[in-house]
């Protein structure tokens, strides 16, 4: 039924238009194709025109352009981050040296200051040595003397004790005696 | 059945009818500016102004409509690359013209009531024979007569060739044939199924009683068939320029 319906409204068009000739298929009409032809080449002429001569050789251009100012701003990029490199590079070369130099310079100080305290202690020391000496030489003649007195001393003991036992004895006998009884 | 519109106008052939709007006649030969014409520089108007104010600026970054522009030279130019090789180029701004053409020809012809001049084998058969023009033009032009080796596919025994040229040669000569036909039959037959069912769905209203049921499901079907000839009408744009690519590779490369 559907069907039916369908064909019918298909064919109903066909119907009024002519009763009993068939009905003309326009596109294989022949009467309208001589111009046709004629705007087709007119027409597909001046898009072909316009398209060839004016608006691809500027979307082209739009699109070179485009992309050489993609590839200079890359390159510019490159160039700008070989620079920084560079500059890193050259910062790290001065630290390394400032280091250096800062290194060089604490040795040497330290080098000046050894040197230094070194004169100083050995100077202080040649000086603690001849006071030494001097202290040891004085201490010497000191014990020299001080025996020189004890031996006075002793005779003269010797004398006193010898007295009291009511015996005389001459100087040169004590002191023979003292020198043997202190050796 | 004449409830809502002229009768005249449910006729599903009736979109396809020539009329003359302008009178022009050169030596006899009727020259007619027609509807059909009418509706052809329409689409080339269209076509020249989207891409004269697309490319008009040329500014480094495009706007929405420059991009556009773009995405189209970008796209026709890689299916001629693809189809044609590096040196197929050549023909692109041949290719680019006839790709919008026919695309803007099939759009124009999806609005209502307006005339669809890829619907008329006139149209199609000239542009198909303008391409393989072009093929045999520029394939002698560039390779001579081994332009002939397209008949011949090297590598094949002897005998074979017996059968195999006059293949080659039908197949050839078939090609403005399919080429225009396509176009021309899937644009007709396209708006014809539109119309009909369209109509189908007046018709049903108009019937009344239990029909009135089924006339949205017409109408559905109507919204469909639409949005099917809408990819129909821009793949054959597609389909017609590719294989102009495809066959301008032959003039290229004739010894497969």
């Amino acid at each position: 039924m559907l069907i039916a319906l369908l064909a019918e409204t298909a064919a109903h068009g066909s119907e009024h238009l002519a009763e009993d000739t068939p009905p003309p298929f326009p596109p294989f009409e022949t009467w309208h194709m001589p111009s046709q032809l004629f705007w087709l080449a007119v027409l597909f002429g001046i898009l072909y025109l316009t398209m060839s001569r004016v608006i691809l050789p500027k979307l082209s251009d739009t699109l070179e352009k485009r992309s050489d100012r993609i590839a200079s701003d890359l390159d510019q990029a490159a160039r700008l981050n070989d620079q920084a490199t560079e500059a890193q590079q050259a910062l790290e070369l001065r630290i390394a040296q400032a280091k250096n130099k800062a290194r060089e310079t604490a040795d040497k100080a330290r080098a000046k200051m050894d040197a230094e305290m070194a004169a100083e202690t050995s100077r202080v020391d040649a000086e603690i040595e001849k006071k030494l000496d001097a202290a040891d030489e004085r201490i010497a003649s000191l014990r020299v003397e001080a025996m020189k007195n004890v031996e006075q001393i002793a005779i003269e003991t010797a004398d006193t004790i010898v007295g009291r036992f009511g015996v005389s004895a001459s100087k040169s006998e004590l002191k023979k005696a003292v020198t043997a009884a202190l050796e | 059945m004449n409830l809502f519109m002229p009768s005249v106008a449910l006729d599903p052939i009736h979109q396809f009818k020539v009329t003359k709007w302008l009178d022009f006649n050169v030596g006899g030969i009727d020259l007619s500016f027609t509807n059909a014409s009418g509706f052809m520089a329409l689409g080339v108007i269209l076509t020249i102004a989207f891409f004269g104010v697309a490319a008009s600026k040329g500014q480094l970054v495009p706007s929405r409509l420059q991009s556009l522009a773009e995405i189209g030279y970008g796209f026709v130019a890689d299916m001629v690359r693809g189809a044609a090789g590096e040196e197929g180029l050549k023909f692109f701004p041949f290719v680019f013209t006839l790709f919008f053409f026919l695309f803007f020809a099939n759009m124009i012809g999806m609005v209502p009531y307006a005339f669809t001049t890829t619907s008329h084998i006139i149209v199609t058969g000239a542009l198909a024979l303008l391409v393989i023009s072009i093929v045999i033009g520029f394939g002698f032009y560039k390779n001579g007569f081994k332009f002939l080796k397209l008949f011949a596919p090297s590598g094949a025994p002897w005998p074979i060739y017996i059968i195999l040229i006059p293949i080659e040669i039908i197949s050839f000569f078939a090609r403005p044939l399919t080429l225009s036909l396509r176009l021309f039959a899937n644009m007709l037959a396209g708006h014809i199924m539109l119309k009909l069912f369209a109509g189908f769905a007046v018709g049903l209203i108009a019937a009344g009683g239990a029909y009135i049921i089924i006339a949205p499901f017409a109408f559905a079907m109507g919204v469909a068939l639409n949005a099917l000839e809408l990819l129909v009408a821009g793949l054959q744009a597609y389909v017609f320029a590719i294989l102009t690519c495809v066959y301008l590779n032959d003039a290229f490369h004739p010894a497969h």
